[in-house]
């Protein structure tokens, strides 16, 4: 029995009912999120520890065991994901101290936060599909209520088609889960890939990864499913924003690693290509949607897009060093972004407007905080020596050893399209005069911006560690890439050995 | 002060006051019976919400609140805490969460008696169903004001 495996699911969800509880007193809230959160970091800190030395933790919920109970399982990949959603999750909570406004903390917002937490944790350790299936709803709950947050008109609007896409995407993994029970009669996931590596007809399998292959897909935010997410993740508040950039695709994206390399290793010549189109085609429109656009957190949401397309060429060339990339590159994306984010609402809080023509002379006035876009923006462009250089580094030296040349020459020019796009954002922001006409705009100004600084910095900060101390992180990266690879050794963790 | 329900009659009115404490009991029977038997927590939570509903459809708003005596949004937290914690207790004795664990009493007129964990989780989901139930249809109803 192994404690730590629950608490990351067991802390979110404790708290999440203490805030309800304490509805009514503000100050309350706030210091039992901060505190749960930081808990929960801990915990998550402390569960990568323990699956780093111990190899793969299993708890049998409730003492029933697998392949019959619920399973929570924490391998490399999954405990580097909480630990990833520990991070930002505490991030957020510190950000929203200053950020999120008391009319928006009344809606419900530290019990939300705690909610979408505990769904995007739970989907990182279950070893179930079916629980996989309830901890992605568990998520999506919250994330529409946090998505309207406030009731804006435009919000509404992107929350209509965020709902719409993720209902038919969760509609579509119900049944690839049914289909799958009917094959296997079994719902864990280890038991599952087990009685795949023998089955007969893999026709069948392979049109069930692809049922699977859509949904997550919907819910990466890959092409072509892609379009609810530039639609509604410039509406809600910026931490909200923030939050749903780093985590919720990721969850789609490591649902993906997971059953493309447990369980549908049938036909990797098919599957896997399929992938790598998709992450192509990711890439590309990405990108290119980002450079058309010219509102701050429209550029940073399309972005996500092309990341994504990164992460996913990593698991389609399914090589050693392409995993490791693939886990590198959702490593490095996940501070990254988020921290991208929560600039643009420092940005709007200090000038009222996420329109980059009318922002400008930021370097002028706040070269504070020009420094601090610089690092994660330069970053996520792939620019040595932060963390976005060796994760783009380990995916195209893993293409050229597979000889995938056209991927490698689409990866390439992504980013460079991607810096593009970075020093469009820093051209516009905070290089050019800004504009006399929009100089005068209602803005919080710098009162209490302090906490604000103080997460960027914090974030920009864990991004240079991540790229001067790339060697560790690799380490880590290259021994979850391979568990990944030899499935077997989740299979026996889970089924006891036989 | 109740113009926003067309029914006023009076046979309601009447039987909801009687009502609303039988439905009350049934649910907590049904709540205690639901471990080994058909019931449950789910279903005594809605007995429980319906309970109120139906008071609130026959007299009004604010004496439906004053008889649930509870925001409704204090069920759903205090239920949701019931139902984390009741995983706890397992703990403590090495076992994985959300294990169940039983103490057994022996009381002077009862008898023997089980007590355990999952009742604890089952009392939890009631007050989520209760909390869940009423404050939509509370909200509901006040937005038609």
């Amino acid at each position: 029995m192994r404690l730590e495996v629950a608490l990351p699911v067991i802390i979110p969800l404790f708290f999440g009912a203490l805030t309800l509880i304490l509805w009514r007193w503000r100050l309350a809230q706030r210091v039992t999120t901060v505190a749960g959160t930081g808990l929960m970091l801990l915990s998550a800190l402390w569960l990568l520890a323990a699956t780093w030395q111990d190899g793969i933790l299993v708890m049998h919920m409730g003492n029933w065991q697998a392949p019959f109970g619920i399973v929570l399982v924490s391998d490399l990949l999954g405990a580097i994901m909480v630990v990833l959603a520990g991070i930002s999750g505490f991030a957020t909570a510190v950000y929203s101290l200053t950020s999120m406004s008391r009319r928006h903390e009344a809606f419900g917002y530290y019990p939300l936060l705690h909610l979408l937490l505990a769904g995007v944790n739970g989907a990182f350790l279950t070893g179930d599909i079916f629980n996989l299936y309830v901890w992605f709803e568990v998520m999506l709950v919250a994330s529409f209520a946090l998505l309207i947050l406030g009731g804006e008109r435009a919000q509404m609007e992107g929350a209509i088609k965020y709902v719409t896409l993720n209902l038919v995407s969760s509609a579509m993994l119900l049944s690839a889960i049914g289909l799958l029970y009917g094959l296997t009669g079994t719902l864990n996931m280890a038991d599952i890939a087990d009685k795949l590596s023998y089955a007969e007809d893999p026709g069948i399998i392979t049109v069930i990864a692809m049922l699977f292959l859509v949904s997550f897909g919907i819910k990466a935010g890959a092409f072509p499913f892609f379009f609810w997410l530039p639609a509604s993740y410039h509406t809600p508040q910026v931490a909200v924003s923030a939050l749903f950039a780093a985590l919720l695709t990721k969850v789609g994206v490591y649902a993906l690693f997971r059953v493309f390399t447990l369980m549908f290793t049938q036909d990797v010549d098919y599957t896997h290509e399929i992938l790598l189109w998709v992450a192509a085609a990711t890439m590309l429109t990405g990108v290119l949607g980002a450079a058309a656009q010219y509102e701050f957190r429209r550029i940073l949401s399309f972005h996500i897009i092309s990341q994504i397309g990164y992460m996913i060429m990593g698991l389609a060339l399914f090589t050693p060093l392409a995993i490791v990339g693939g886990v590198f590159y959702i490593m490095h994306h996940i501070i990254v972004k988020a921290n991208l984010f929560l600039v643009s609402g420092l940005v709007y809080r200090l000038k009222g407007t996420y329109e980059l023509k009318e922002l400008g002379g930021m370097y002028r006035s706040h070269p504070m905080l020009a420094i601090l876009f610089l690092i994660p923006a330069l970053s996520l462009a792939g620019i040595p020596p932060l963390s976005g250089f060796f994760a783009k580094f380990i995916l195209i030296r893993a293409g050229v050893e597979a000889e995938a040349w056209w991927i490698v020459g689409v990866a390439l020019l992504v980013g460079l399209l991607t810096l593009y796009s970075m020093i469009k954002i820093w051209a516009e922001v905070f290089w050019k005069a800004q504009p006399e006409e929009y100089a005068d705009r209602p803005a919080h100004g710098s009162a209490g911006s302090g906490v604000l600084y103080l997460t960027i910095g914090g974030m920009a900060a864990l991004t240079v560690f991540i790229g001067l101390g790339a060697e560790p992180v690799y380490r880590i990266a290259d021994a979850a890439a391979h568990q990944l690879l030899n499935p077997s050794l989740y299979i026996d963790a889970v089924l006891g050995e036989r | 002060m109740n113009s926003q329900f067309a029914l006023q009659s009076l046979i309601l009115r009447t039987a909801a006051h009687f009502l609303l404490p039988l439905l009350l009991i049934f649910s907590v029977f049904l709540l205690l019976r639901g471990h080994n038997e058909p019931g449950g927590g789910f279903i005594a939570g809605l007995v429980a919400a319906s309970a109120v509903a139906l008071y609130m459809f026959a007299l009004d708003i604010r004496s439906a609140k004053r008889v649930l005596r509870f925001e409704p949004r204090d069920l759903l937290g205090w239920g949701l805490l019931f139902g984390v914690i009741s995983g706890v207790p397992a703990v403590f004795v090495g076992q994985p969460f959300f294990t169940s664990q039983w103490l057994e009493l022996t009381l002077p007129v009862l008898g023997e008696l089980k007590v355990g964990t999952p009742l604890l989780f089952d009392v939890g989901v009631y007050l989520v169903v209760i909390g869940a139930v009423l404050l939509i249809l509370l909200s509901l109803a006040e937005a038609e004001d």
